[in-house]
């Protein structure tokens, strides 16, 4: 196939992936903060964080209060991170591939872009914000289906999952990030619970509530939620999980070797790693070195194909 | 309140429907009580349903406008298809092949011997003075002598309801998957109309085109490499080389993903290294094919691909040069190029063309400019011509003048009164103006779709069907009235 048709379809699934996960994000912040007292304030500005656009909101914007941040995510041309932009660019590389993609795949992408950018108005209102980001959730869901059932599992396919889990794992790392550093640490006794809440909202915005907790059947605590983000081998949004799901895809093309001693790298590190040990600040670290790797896979993937 | 047949207004123009109010043609009465039978409310509710296909399928076509960039806008497709018989459409279809079988004929010896010339049938000095006559072709000789593989001839019915030749598209004429696409929304739409009628299929083109484009590969190679070479997703027609590379299962290539090694061989650039490219459908215009050879600044074309095509290392569809033959000028002869390759009399008309470089002709064209249409001999699109009964005064002196300072680039045609069909304007069917164009595809043999791309003015009284000009299009069935 065409480098530069591989390169597409490569970014076209990735700029999906991005919307999805920060449709979830926000829905998840949204519901967690109607739990949350008033006493603790952790509002919309993590919520830049995880993208890293701190500067760039700052530029615009004076406070990151709701309808801001809601601005900056879910429309804001200017961020290139946010939905509309994703899914702009997400339609543009589909049209370069169209030819390739399943008919109906395109059309489930045209018809994501229009609708997101006709009701923008319903990720305002806190009424029908849920059911907005959910429906781009899913149909974001409907369209790596479709792929799955009916587009051969050849090389264009690869380049697809690669981009997908590239992207997954870029997102989880760097939600994990954030949120485990704004989870209060030293709150008092009484606000244990609230703590949980929000371990359980990093597993929520990571769709991961429900699997770990047929996985993990005692109360939520954060070795067994970063154990089970971080080195599950089964749950699909898990770091290792994709890792092997890339290493699985590169090992189907041609000329692969740089790229799979890259990927054996960062697989080798990743596993080495005790949650039980990874306090705040080495976390942080941790998930920079992982964030490295991370580009690392990129490139190399991009020297070798594109 | 719904669709008053009584009431449609057929006037002097020859209908496609309707002989006259309440009378639809034989192949047209089952259409025509079909759609009576909807109520208004119906048929907006069909309105939307077309206009819901398309905007999903994605069916866009880009317009250049000069504050606001280009914009892709959704198709313009009318509810109502255009009916021609089987028995009237076999004629045109000969016609046509016998029309596209001269002028590949007219082309190849034009590159080559020239006999047309030295035998005194086409003036010598017409060539000198043609845009699209490229020396850089002369003495290649493509595969079984076809030069446009792929053509599109503009159609138009007169008041009696014969059909002209308006003009023929030999370098890169679009609209086919537009023709495609209509069929698919139709049937999503009017799926009843299906079983009544008997509509020979249009969805074979795609297959067509890539079996004849197989027959030009200079390597015999089973599964040769075929591409679509598009400028890119700018292009106006963009739409359609990404649709026809898709039912093709051809790669859809830009120029960058091209490269001409030392051995005049073109390869892509792919995954696996470079990969050697047997035939190349090109969408490209002539002058941007190569900056090796003609404007050296396109980004869009490849380096070295003419020495490649005249090494006969890679067939080019169609081939550079083509052009030569639907120039405008070049039109007006056609009768006479059929007349001198194949012994035979033109079956379609041309419609009748002055050649303003002719001292007599240009006399009367300056004369009768209110009342004719005025074109330049190597525009597209509908742009730079003058409809003389539509215009005022100032232009008419302002096309006196460019005639004046550039004959050999102008002819006129007198103003045609173009045929009919109802379309829907609101929830009301009014008549308006249209023409058609099928696609003949020249390999070992010559074929031309059922139908073609049919368009329509949407503006009352226009007759510009363009679509980058405020024009529709209907889909188009030839249906056979003796098997149903």
């Amino acid at each position: 196939m065409l480098s530069r048709v591989a390169n597409s379809i490569y970014w076209m699934i990735r700029y999906l992936e991005r919307a999805e996960n920060t449709a979830r994000v926000i829905n998840v912040n949204s519901h967690l903060l109607l739990d949350l007292p008033d006493s603790v304030e952790l509002g919309w500005e993590p919520i830049i964080d995880i993208l890293s656009s701190r500067d760039l909101f700052y530029e615009k914007y004076q406070q990151a209060n709701e309808e801001n941040v809601i601005q900056f995510m879910l429309v804001d041309q200017k961020n290139m991170g946010s939905i509309v932009s994703s899914l702009i660019f997400a339609r543009e590389n589909a049209r370069t591939v169209k030819e390739i993609i399943p008919r109906e795949a395109w059309e489930q992408i045209n018809n994501l872009y229009l609708d997101v950018v006709t009701n923008q108005a319903e990720g305002f209102s806190r009424r029908t914000r849920y059911s907005f980001l959910a429906r781009i959730i899913l149909a974001n869901q409907t369209i790596v289906g479709l792929l799955a059932g009916t587009m051969s599992h050849d090389e264009a396919y690869d380049f697809m999952k690669i981009g997908r889990n590239l992207e997954r794992a870029d997102m989880s790392t760097r939600l994990i990030d954030v949120r485990s550093a704004s989870l209060l640490e030293n709150v008092d006794e009484e606000l244990t619970s609230f703590k949980n809440i929000q371990w359980m909202s990093v597993l929520k915005s990571m769709t991961a509530y429900q699997m770990y907790r047929r996985q993990v059947r005692m109360r939520v605590t954060r070795e067994d939620v970063l154990n089970f983000l971080l080195l599950d081998k089964r749950f699909p949004r898990s770091l290792l999980h994709t890792f092997d799901q890339i290493e699985h895809a590169v090992s189907l093309l041609p000329n692969n070797t740089v790229c799979l001693e890259e990927i054996g790298n960062a697989k080798t590190y990743l596993i080495s790693i005790n949650p039980s040990t990874l306090l705040q600040d080495k976390l942080h670290d941790f998930i920079d070195v992982v964030q490295l790797n991370l580009s690392e896979i990129d490139n190399k993937v991009a020297q070798t194909y594109f | 309140m719904s669709i008053k047949w009584g009431s449609y207004k057929v006037a002097q123009f020859h209908d496609e429907l309707l002989q006259k109010a309440n009378t639809p043609r034989y192949c047209a009465q089952a259409l025509c009580e079909y759609l009576r039978s909807f109520s208004d409310k119906e048929l907006i509710q069909l309105k939307v349903a077309s206009d819901t296909a398309i905007h999903v399928m994605g069916i866009t076509f880009r317009v250049y406008h000069q504050e606001e960039g280009s914009i892709d806008r959704a198709w313009p497709f009318d509810l109502i298809p255009r009916l021609i018989d089987k028995k009237e459409w076999q004629y045109v279809e000969l016609g046509l092949k016998q029309r596209v079988k001269a002028l590949n004929m007219f082309i190849n010896d034009l590159y080559n011997e020239q006999n047309i010339i030295k035998d005194g049938v086409f003036p010598v000095h017409l060539l000198e003075n043609s845009k699209n006559f490229l020396e850089e072709c002369k003495g290649v000789k493509p595969k079984h002598g076809i030069w446009a593989h792929i053509c599109g001839s503009d159609l138009v019915r007169d008041q009696h309801g014969q059909f002209y030749v308006l003009e023929d598209n030999l370098r890169v004429p679009s609209g086919v998957s537009y023709m495609l696409e209509n069929r698919h929304v139709m049937k999503r739409v009017l799926p009843e109309m299906f079983e009544q009628y008997n509509i020979l299929p249009v969805d074979d083109y795609p297959s067509q085109l890539y079996d004849m484009l197989v027959q030009m590969s200079p390597r015999e190679v089973n599964d040769p490499e075929i591409v679509v070479l598009t400028p890119g997703i700018y292009n106006s027609a963009y739409f359609e080389h990404s649709y026809l590379a898709q039912q093709m299962g051809a790669e859809l290539v830009q120029g960058s993903d091209l490269v001409v090694e030392n051995d005049d061989c073109v390869y892509m650039r792919t995954i696996n290294g470079l990969a050697r490219v047997d035939v190349i459908y090109r969408r490209i215009d002539d002058l941007f094919i190569d900056p090796e050879v003609f404007s050296p600044d396109s980004m869009l074309g490849v380096p070295g691909i003419m020495r490649a095509w005249k090494a006969g290392n890679v067939a080019l569809a169609n081939a550079p040069g083509s052009g030569v033959a639907d120039d405008k000028v070049v039109y007006a002869y056609v009768p006479q190029i059929i007349e001198y390759y194949l012994n035979e009399t033109a079956l379609i008309p041309n419609v009748p063309t002055y050649k303003c470089l002719d001292e007599k002709e240009r006399e009367y064209v300056l004369e009768h400019i209110a009342e004719m249409v005025v074109k330049p001999a190597n525009e597209s699109g509908g742009y730079g011509m003058l409809i003389g009964p539509h215009s005022s005064e100032v232009e008419h002196d302002k096309f006196r003048q460019r005639i004046k300072d550039d004959p050999r680039n102008y002819v006129a045609q007198p103003m045609l009164i173009l045929s009919t069909a109802p379309t829907m304007i609101g929830t009301k069917v009014q008549p308006r103006h249209l023409d058609l164009r099928p696609f003949i595809l020249s390999g070992r043999d010559i074929n031309v779709t059922p139908g073609g791309l049919t368009r329509v003015a949407l503006v009352e009284g226009s007759t510009v069907v363009n679509s980058s000009q405020g024009g529709g299009s209907k889909d188009t069935w030839i249906v056979d009235m003796e098997h149903k």
